[in-house]
């Protein structure tokens, strides 16, 4: 036993020294003559079906500049942000690109990690964003990423489960519990995969309420109000009532799973599982998927703005090559090569004007979606605002809490996270 | 001897003692000191700096650091033992301690039961016992998250295998991980299966170290096989048990991986220990607490420590020397 202790003791130390040494390299910049060169390493979040389009995006750039060497490095979404802070934080090992969640960039920015992208090249032609788009890129006025790809939630429905059932699609949830019993009936499906496992799911029963997380202009906690409390009963009713199955783990997958193998008829997602779901046996006519605005609640319709933008690494020693890279990554060209093969949403105006991009059906969609999408609060904390909502629709979900205690355990962890919040 | 003198003496005396060990073992000692010298950089360093870090209100946000453009002074303050008098008066802590401890006792004492049963029955002679042998200690040749991920593919409710046998026998689909009590039975059965081999490997160590002329002799005088497994092997196997149980009970006591990948503390935080609680405190909210995470540190290790001490107290009671 001690034997092995020195020994990992001995390698740690080793590969400490090594690491530490690592950071330095990178090397070159910006050449006397103005061509770029150096290595940009850039994380990329995209999910299975989609990185591999994003990995040929990026080694694209080298064609642009032959000098520079683009190191493309899948991250996971859920390990990405917790690694690049372990990078950031630890001074080696960050890349100088990466594709960062719209409510990382404000928290990111906050703990200085990111370059401001102001009066750089990677902010080109700023005009052109959509302005939904360009609010999450802002941190105490100056700008920290560019807009890449946007989204929204919307509910993805079988259209061919549906019409055998006979029912419409459903606008609010209480219409999806009123037709869930002729679904079962008539195709034995379940009505609704309900996300139980991802907090991000459950601001579409909480602003179809009327609530919000908080007010992040008057610094009030506003989840444990009346809204808040019917939003976790919205989601418990529908479950109890079995409209809707849930997970507590693995819910990307089995919601996918579901919905592919036409076990659900229903499910509420966002345009990154376009491509997920169209490889599966109930979509090989890709005309049987639709999609239609997440319903609403008692009050009224909303879903989360969401969407990546591109950040770049305040300690990068390649500087010019990575806003160059960015401006490249989130160019027109490049954003409507995204929407074409993956059926991304752009973030330039101008973009939606390409034919291509204007005939996607899911664009057609998802664009109306996003116009009227609910902007997070952009601030430092906006991101921690989820853990505290995840462990008490589990809660709630598996009956370990009621509506009330849920709705009110949120709220003190936000205070806790937020202090000077009321 | 005047009081001076005996000062005087004394002083002369303790240069003295350590020229005199340093001039007999000066050898050890040249070979140790590379090693003293790791693990005073790695486990020493960050143990001082730990606690001291638990004293103050340090987080991401207000250490220094330098990101290349970006100069971050340190803001951080010293609070004294604010952090404890926190963690302390809040009744997180104590309900994850008291699953924390229910997790510890289930699997150390399922782990020792099964381990034992499983090298007694390896301890006789068998056709094919290395093969049995082999198929028993496999599990730890392992990585524990291969281990841990292939059973959350087992648990999976709606697709995983284990409801799919159960549906074939006509029985209900198990909510695994979606069910507080499931969860807890069905983490506690994971690490147990981590746990077998090891103890499995230790007490077939111990049972063999065991002279079989005392079973004769028991046998001779008519001691049955209940007796004799009482009387010879249990006492016997005290000195490997003790230790492995100590050991056993520290590992699972800070269990993260099969926790965090398994159930991440889900759901809801019914599966959390004191180590993964700690982890979702200090690593998942932003700015991340430093402060709040070491004194969480802090204190596992006291806790950790105390029991090692007990444990050995009480074992010296027993008349163990270890």
């Amino acid at each position: 036993m001690r034997r092995g202790m020195v020994t990992t003791a001995l390698v740690a130390g080793l590969a400490m020294a090594a690491t530490a040494c690592g950071g330095g390299g990178g090397g070159g910049d910006q050449q006397s003559g103005g061509e770029l060169s150096g290595t940009v390493t850039f994380w990329d979040t995209s999910n299975d079906a989609e990185k591999a389009t994003y990995k040929k995006l990026a080694e694209d750039f080298e064609k642009e500049h032959p000098k520079v060497d683009v190191k493309y490095v899948s991250v996971p979404f859920g390990d990405a942000n917790a690694k690049f802070k372990n990078a950031a934080g630890g001074g080696a090992g960050a890349p100088d690109v990466m594709r960062t969640e719209v409510a990382w960039v404000a928290d990111f920015a906050n703990l200085g990690y990111l370059a401001p992208l102001d009066d750089t090249p990677a902010l080109d032609n700023p005009g052109d964003y959509l302005p939904q788009a360009l609010g999450s890129t802002r941190f105490k006025d100056k700008t920290y990423a560019v807009p890449q790809v946007t989204d929204t939630l919307g509910l993805f429905y079988n259209k061919r489960l549906l019409k055998e059932a006979g029912v419409e699609v459903p606008k609010t949830f209480a219409e999806l519990s009123a037709a869930a019993k002729k679904i079962k009936d008539k195709t034995g499906a379940t009505a609704l995969y309900l996300r139980g496992d991802d907090p991000y799911w459950f601001l579409p029963y909480l602003y179809g309420e009327g609530g919000n997380m908080v007010d992040a202009r008057d610094k009030i906690v506003e989840i444990d109000d009346d809204a808040g409390v019917k939003a976790f009963k919205a989601i418990k009713d529908l479950v109890d009532s079995k409209a809707a199955v849930t997970d507590a783990t693995d819910g990307q997958e089995n919601q996918l799973k579901a919905l592919k193998d036409g076990s659900v008829a229903m499910a509420v997602s966002g345009p990154w599982d376009i491509e997920g779901v169209r490889a599966g046996k109930e979509f090989k006519d890709k005309k049987n998927l639709g999609v239609a605005p997440v319903p609403g609640g008692s009050a009224s319709q909303g879903s989360p703005q969401g969407g990546w933008n591109l950040s770049v690494y305040a300690g990068s020693k390649n500087l010019q090559a990575s806003y160059a890279f960015v401006k490249y990554m989130s160019s027109a060209k490049v954003q409507q090569q995204t929407t074409e093969k993956l059926s991304l949403l752009p973030t330039r105006k101008s973009v939606y004007e390409l034919p291509s991009v204007k005939n996607n059906e899911m664009v057609g969609f998802f664009k109306p979606a996003v116009d009227k999408a609910v902007q997070r609060p952009w601030i430092a904390e906006g991101n921690s605002l989820f853990e505290p909502i995840k462990v008490q629709m589990n809660k709630v979900l598996t009956g370990a809490a009621t509506p009330e205690q849920a709705a009110k355990a949120v709220g003190d962890s936000y205070r806790k996270i937020l202090k000077d919040y009321k | 001897m005047s009081r001076a003198r005996r000062k005087a003496a004394a002083s002369a005396g303790a240069p003295g003692r350590v020229r005199k060990a340093l001039a007999t073992h000066w050898y050890a000692w040249t070979m140790v000191a590379p090693v003293v010298l790791v693990i005073g950089v790695i486990i020493g360093y960050p143990l001082v700096r730990g606690l001291y870090l638990s004293l103050t209100d340090a987080n991401e946000a207000n250490v220094e650091r330098n990101i290349g453009m970006n100069h971050i002074p340190a803001t951080y303050r010293f609070t004294g033992l604010d952090n404890y008098t926190e963690i302390l008066g809040d009744g997180v802590f104590w309900s994850r301690l008291g699953w924390t401890v229910v997790w510890t006792v289930a699997c150390v004492g399922l782990t020792f039961a099964i381990g034992l049963t499983l090298a007694n029955l390896l301890n006789r002679k068998l056709r094919g016992r290395t093969f049995y042998r082999l198929a028993l200690i496999l599990p730890w040749a392992i990585p524990a998250f291969v281990s841990v991920f292939t059973w959350r593919l087992l648990y999976n409710e709606k697709n995983g295998l284990l409801n799919k046998l159960l549906a074939g026998g006509g029985i209900d689909a198990v909510p695994w991980l979606n069910d507080p009590t499931w969860a807890k039975l069905s983490v506690i059965a994971v690490n147990v299966w981590l746990g077998v081999p090891f103890m499995l490997v230790a007490l077939l160590g111990g049972l063999q170290s065991i002279p079989g002329e005392l079973y004769e002799a028991a046998e001779m005088d008519g001691a049955g096989a209940w007796q004799r497994f009482r009387n010879i092997t249990l006492p016997s196997l005290r000195g490997v048990s003790s230790t492995v149980i100590l050991l056993s009970t520290i590992w699972t006591f800070n269990m993260f991986p099969v926790i965090y990948l398994l159930t991440r503390g889900g759901p809801g935080d019914a599966t959390e220990i004191l180590v993964t609680y700690a982890y979702r405190l200090s690593f998942v909210d932003s700015p991340r607490d430093f402060s709040g995470s070491a004194a969480w540190g802090v204190l596992i290790l006291l806790l950790l420590s105390m029991i090692a001490v007990v444990y050995r107290r009480s074992l010296r009671k027993q008349g163990e020397v270890w």
